[in-house]
């Protein structure tokens, strides 16, 4: 099994990022702050006006290190990328799929599946482990309608039918979230999902949670060879990695929701963090990004049993493991996509 | 796992002046320099296996000598440190 290595953020504005012999050197004003060895980085990450040279870019792309730049709020600006990597039958063979509805279809079934699957425990552990403080009930009724609609899913072949069933069940999941949220309810609160931009302060840590997967999704999707702009349930637009969009279907409760629920009910994270700006947008201030990135980066060094492969990763590797799996189904290997189902 | 890299040098003439600075260079490559001619590296068996290969062939083992700890893999219990010049830790989230 790959080794997770390390991610380096930089979020120091006017930063400049070099290479030096097998170093990547973090400059300010010709002061060196930092140098790490090339070899024990998965991924390089800058918030800002973090400047690179070709030199380093170049090494990124060649050691398979990925490099992606992002506004200080996060947003997604630009990544760099090497040359192909994989073999080009297996990436013929995705745009295949990818054109047959039908064949979509069944891929991205099995991967709302492993959504609303997943979905459905969260909500199941948190009436099990809070069943005083929250209304169970109410959330009953929610994870009996998940079941439900896992059952319609089974047999869909269409991909508008199942973009429906996933937007109801999207919208049941996020009527009872609020009630996730066990410390600091006055200012921590989940009406509905707003990004582009986020209103409120849960919203802004979702889309920067979201954010960091949809990255570390594209890389493990590039490093197995597959195209991470050639989707199935997400369809093709420019400049949209639908692929990674996809994966991260079923990833996104177990992954990213639970990491922002437990950075608020442990508060890593506090009210004071977060401003408003003129558009309404709720912006982190930079100490309480430099936390969540902590946090993230604590996270993916837990330990989990993969379901599927039966063997014990960290979490960081479940993106990749999930790529290499699709990969394998792409080529034939198995016979359906096994989405990654959290126990 | 954590090796740790020392070395001597014979910097007599200028022929061992030039093997310390290669010396040097290639342990910058691969790891974090502790002190004057002390590196720490996170290497897996393979890219130690290299290294060690490499830094064999440009040290003179009439006069120098290289010495190579290995600490493992639950390092952080088995080095303190005391002073000036704190060391980071590859292991902990890295953000600037």
């Amino acid at each position: 099994m790959k080794k997770l290595l390390n991610t380096l953020f930089v979020t120091l504005p006017d930063t400049y990022l070099g290479l030096d012999g097998e170093n990547i050197v973090v400059k300010q004003e010709e002061e060196i702050l930092a140098r790490y060895p090339l070899h024990n980085l998965e991924a390089v990450c800058t918030f800002g006006y973090a400047g690179v040279s070709p030199a380093l870019m170049g090494a990124c792309a060649s050691r398979n290190v990925s490099l992606t730049f992002m506004t200080r709020t996060g947003r997604f600006l630009a990544r760099v990328i090497g040359e192909d990597r994989g073999n080009v039958v297996l990436r013929k063979e995705q745009y295949r799929i990818s054109d047959d509805e039908v064949r979509s279809a069944r891929v991205a079934r099995n991967m709302i599946t492993g959504k609303l699957y997943n979905n459905k425990w969260i909500l199941e552990r948190a009436t099990r482990d809070y069943a005083l403080r929250i209304d169970t009930e109410r959330i009953k009724k929610v994870t009996e309608s998940l079941g439900e609609t896992m059952k319609l899913l089974r047999e869909v072949e269409q991909l508008d039918i199942l973009r429906g069933l996933e937007g109801s069940a999207a919208v049941q999941y996020n009527s009872v979230f609020d009630d996730l949220i066990l410390q600091q309810k006055e200012s921590f609160y989940f009406y509905g999902r707003s990004r582009r931009p986020p209103l409120d302060k849960v919203n802004a840590l979702l889309s920067f949670a979201y954010t960091l997967l949809a990255n570390d999704m594209k890389s493990a999707l590039e490093s197995v060879g597959l195209d991470a702009y050639v989707g199935f349930l997400h369809r093709d637009r420019p400049g949209r990695a639908s692929l990674a969009l996809d994966m991260m279907e079923e990833l996104r409760g177990v992954y990213a929701d639970r990491f922002v629920l437990s950075l608020i009910n442990k508060k890593v994270v506090n009210d004071k963090g977060f401003y408003v700006k003129e558009n309404l947008a709720v912006i982190m201030d930079d100490e309480t990004r430099k936390k969540v990135l902590k946090a993230w980066q604590e996270r993916k060094q837990e330990k989990i049993m993969h379901p599927y492969l039966n063997e014990k990763i960290p979490w960081g590797l479940v993106p990749y493991t999930q790529a290499l799996l699709l990969a394998r189904y792409i080529r034939g290997d198995l016979d359906e996509y096994p989405p990654f189902l959290w126990k | 796992m954590l090796i740790l890299i020392t070395y001597d040098v014979s910097t007599i003439d200028s022929e061992g002046r030039r093997r310390l600075s290669k010396v040097a260079k290639k342990c910058v490559d691969h790891g974090q320099r502790v002190q004057n001619s002390v590196f720490e590296c996170i290497l897996d068996a393979a890219q130690f296996r290299r290294l060690r290969f490499e830094l064999e062939e440009l040290i003179d083992k009439d006069t120098d000598s290289l010495r190579f700890y290995n600490l493992g893999d639950n390092y952080k219990r088995k080095v303190q440190h005391v002073g000036a010049k704190d060391s980071y830790d590859m292991g902990d989230p890295l953000i600037l």
